[in-house]
């Protein structure tokens, strides 16, 4: 036995086993760790069916309604110690986490209740759940709809005769609010850019010297010009808000209040209960549709995320563009030109630890090099017009992308040195035969032929900024963006802009959320788009990258 | 040298038959092997030996190097890697529009010499030479000697085919777009020549445009070898040009240098002596970096003065 298991040992297969087993686990753990944060996040916008029951704890007795939405086992003992009165034979106690909404009648959303106190469990039909802009959702009984204060139809709690009519009255609100954000978002968030730009035009005119009263009355005059126009929107906007305000709803919460509250504050209204699954399954795409298209809302508790993923992918980009050329650069200086001697080696070894030093060290750096020097006499020479208030001497887009596409050289460097190592000779001293010079060379069959090993830094360049979260919080990222880094206002993309990031806005939802039961699906869920944004990232260099090995696959030496 | 060229015209039929009849070889089995073309395949004898009447050398008319132009002359050059000394004060020409075969055994300098004619040494680290290379009386290896330039006179063609990962086309069109030469019919037209002058393009015409790397080795040499001689250079070094290749492409690579010499000057490293007895019209012996013996082809095999070359031709080493 003992010598069988010494001539398996020196078979080899052990090892066969251990690589296979440590395979295994690598990829049991990537794919766990995707189940578990999209079981996490992607249940969120499933519409979950209202419960209504009777809370009977103690000597208090209160009405129930709300969404089951966690359930987890306590120990009775750990109950009975809180100093709740229950009597139990078994170990443990189920609790609910139940979301109530109506945090502007009860003062939270969430609240947990023992299950043993839950009782007459029933799921009405009938009962609505109202997605607001302000104060979270509602759950309740629809009693009346209003129009300009006077009430124009009217039921019985429990009864769904005026639904059809209230989902009429809430698709005209929200034509009516889609078109108030058309125009206060682009409409007049355009003049107001134009008028801002004016202003500076003049400043820089007296700055200058050059403030001539025919130009200042030109910039008047261009300035009056949008002035009229804004109030031409601005007088359309108060008519549409009236008209938006014109309706509003009496519903029934569960402690028996009642509350009135306006269409135009409305997102959707839905009845859960009566949904069969095709119709949660549209409801459900919907939802998820919000999510990745729609601008947050209610402190990035609820609403979508697209800011921020736009912010990620553009500032992934805007890095690559920078870091490619500026660690080529280096690489092919390093590999093909400098004397391979101890100062080359020196710095080959000072490029490799770069790679090693941590992030938020590069942030500082940004912050204090990027932001505050360079941004700052940025803004003397190029923006005086606009001093005090800094243009480039503050965090924004460039500095961020500036400062990962330096945390990120290193790998550019050693993935393109790499590649031009594994160029055959034969190839180089085939053009040079030729005539050609050795910057010829490089350019024309050399570079083309490395640039596979060049995408590979470019990848790994890529992995690493798109997960990067804590230098940005200094050199850009912010919490809320009022505006996309890329518009239609001249010059259409704004690099001094702060930006939204995936990254930083799981951080943001996750612990710095008022509301922080609302906000843990929306970690996962972020999470999760997070890591496939950078799995599209990386595929699409991939895809390049296979191109290109194709195209110059002479390498077989 | 005098001496040797006078003797060739009337010693060389006698010598051959002696040859023969050392080999044992059968004439006419060696004529019916004879193709098409003035180049018979590879014969094996039992001795290592070149017979060089079944090379069937065409018109036997004797060469002199006297008679010849020189188109590039090697004075007194020394060469060194680093410490080590691998060339020895090595004199020679090669005479214009024939071809010099350079052989003898790994390692005796023979490519070293060959790159130091177009200056591919200039590569290498720590690589040193005195002595001088005159072309048309002008040392390559003055300071003021634009290295590219010379290189495009002076083509190079190596061991293993390295055609760059480009269209058929494109190789052999690179030599001209570095030049500067980016007209869509001047190119044509060359490319055109060059392929032809290459004897590939019956071959290839039909797939200009696809990989060079899709080709079958022999193919690849004799594109690069249509890529070096689309320039135009003056002169053509080959590196054994033919040493990675099966007979039959070897066959062909000998075809064209047997074509191309009209055109270029051509020098050639090869360590197949039956090769450099087919194909060269002079042939230099190098041993551990001496030049051993400098003649007439025919000459040198059949009549070394050397012992040297005597033993490493009759196989003693090598």
């Amino acid at each position: 036995m003992r010598e069988s298991f010494g001539s398996w040992a020196r078979s080899g297969s052990p090892w066969v086993w251990l690589n296979a087993g440590a395979v295994a686990i690598s990829v049991v753990m990537v794919i766990g760790l995707l189940v578990l944060i999209a079981a996490r996040g992607l249940g969120h916008f499933w519409p979950a069916s209202i419960m209504e029951a009777e809370v009977r704890s103690g000597d208090t007795t209160y009405h129930l309604v709300g969404e089951k939405v966690e359930v987890v086992s306590v120990p009775v003992e750990q109950v009975q110690s809180a100093g709740i009165e229950l009597q139990s034979d078994k170990e443990t106690v189920e609790r609910y986490l139940i979301k109530t909404g109506n945090r502007d009648v009860y003062g939270s959303d969430f609240r947990w209740v023992l299950e043993p106190f839950v009782q007459e469990i029933t799921y009405p039909e009938n009962l609505i759940a109202v997605e607001r802009r302000e104060w979270g959702n509602f759950y309740g009984y629809l009693l009346a709809l209003k129009e300009k204060g006077e009430t124009v139809a009217v039921q019985a709690a429990g009864e769904n005769s005026i639904w059809p009519e209230f989902e009429q009255r809430i698709e005209r609100a929200l034509n009516i609010h889609e078109e108030i954000y058309q125009i206060e978002k682009h409409d007049i968030g355009r003049i107001n850019y134009t008028i801002e730009r004016l202003r500076l035009k003049q400043r820089r005119l007296e700055l200058d010297g050059k403030d001539s009263l025919s130009a200042i009355a030109e910039i008047d005059a261009e300035r009056a010009v949008l002035n009229a126009e804004y109030e031409v929107l601005q007088k359309q906007l108060a008519d549409l808000y009236v008209e938006a305000n014109r309706d509003s709803f009496v519903a029934k919460a569960m402690n028996g209040s009642e509350i009135e509250v306006s269409l135009s504050k409305v997102v959707r209204a839905y009845q859960p209960n009566r949904m069969g699954v095709m119709e949660k399954m549209g409801f459900y795409g919907a939802k998820l549709w919000e999510f990745l298209s729609d601008e947050p809302r209610e402190a990035n508790t609820e609403g979508g995320i697209f800011p921020a993923i736009f912010g990620t992918v553009m500032m992934v980009i805007l890095m690559s563009i920078l870091v490619t050329p500026f660690g080529v650069i280096a690489a092919v200086y390093l590999r093909e030109y400098a004397k391979q001697g101890f100062v080359t080696r020196m710095i080959r070894i000072a490029v490799n630890n770069l790679a090693g030093v941590p992030s938020i060290v590069y942030g500082v750096f940004g912050l204090g090099f990027f932001v505050y020097f360079l941004g700052g006499h940025v803004d003397e020479m190029f923006f005086p017009e606009a001093l005090p208030a800094p243009t480039f001497g503050t965090p924004g887009l460039m500095w961020a992308s500036l400062t990962l596409a330096l945390l990120t050289v290193p790998v550019v460097i050693v993935a393109t040195e790499e590649g031009l190592a594994r160029i055959p000779r034969s190839v180089r001293e085939g053009s040079l035969a030729l005539g050609a010079t050795k910057a010829e060379t490089l350019w024309r069959v050399v570079l083309p032929m490395a640039s596979p090993a060049m995408m590979t830094g470019v990848i790994l360049a890529v992995a690493r900024a798109a997960g990067e979260v804590a230098p940005l919080m200094l050199v850009g990222v912010v919490k809320l963006a009022p505006s996309l880094p890329l518009d239609g206002n001249y010059p259409f993309i704004h690099l001094d802009q702060k930006f939204m990031h995936l990254g930083f806005h799981i951080y943001d939802v996750g612990f710095q959320s008022p509301n922080v039961e609302a906000a843990r699906p929306l970690v996962y869920a972020t999470a999760l788009l997070l890591v496939i944004v950078i799995a599209l990232l990386n595929l699409s260099a991939i895809a390049i990258r296979n191109h290109l090995r194709e195209k110059y696959k002479s390498l077989e030496m | 040298m005098e001496a040797q060229a006078e003797k060739t015209t009337t010693a060389a039929p006698v010598n051959a038959e002696t040859v023969n009849t050392v080999t044992g070889s059968d004439m006419t089995e060696t004529q019916n092997v004879t193709g098409t073309q003035d180049q018979p395949a590879a014969h094996e004898t039992k001795s290592h030996s070149i017979d060089i009447s079944s090379m069937n050398r065409g018109d036997g008319a004797a060469l002199s190097l006297e008679q010849e132009t020189t188109c590039l002359e090697v004075r007194n050059m020394d060469l060194y890697y680093g410490q080590k000394q691998a060339l020895f004060d090595v004199n020679m020409t090669i005479p214009k529009q024939r071809v010099t075969a350079f052989i003898g055994p790994s390692g005796c300098g023979k490519s070293t010499l060959l790159r130091s004619l177009n200056r591919m040494n200039d590569l290498v680290d720590g690589c040193r030479i005195t002595g001088e290379i005159n072309m048309e009386g002008r040392n390559i290896y003055d300071k003021n000697v634009d290295v590219a330039e010379l290189r495009r006179r002076v083509g190079m063609v190596f061991q293993k085919p390295n055609p760059f990962p480009k269209s058929i086309y494109e190789n052999v069109a690179y030599g001209l777009r570095i030049q500067g030469i980016n007209k869509k019919r001047v190119l044509d037209e060359t490319v055109e020549w060059a392929l032809k002058s290459a004897a590939l393009w019956d071959e290839v015409k039909d797939r200009l445009h696809e990989s060079a790397l899709g080709m079958s080795g022999g193919q690849q040499q004799r594109l690069v070898i249509a890529r070096t001689i689309a320039v135009k250079p003056e002169v053509l070094l080959l590196d054994e040009p033919a040493s990675a290749l099966d007979p039959i492409s070897t066959l062909k690579i000998e075809e064209l240098i047997y074509e191309l010499k009209d055109k270029f000057t051509i020098a050639i490293v090869t360590h197949n002596m039956q090769q450099a007895a087919r194909v060269s019209d002079y042939t230099a012996f190098m041993y551990m970096g001496n030049l051993i013996e400098f003649g007439n082809t025919d000459m040198l095999f059949t009549n070394p003065k050397e012992k040297k070359t005597e033993d490493y031709i009759t196989g003693r080493y090598g």
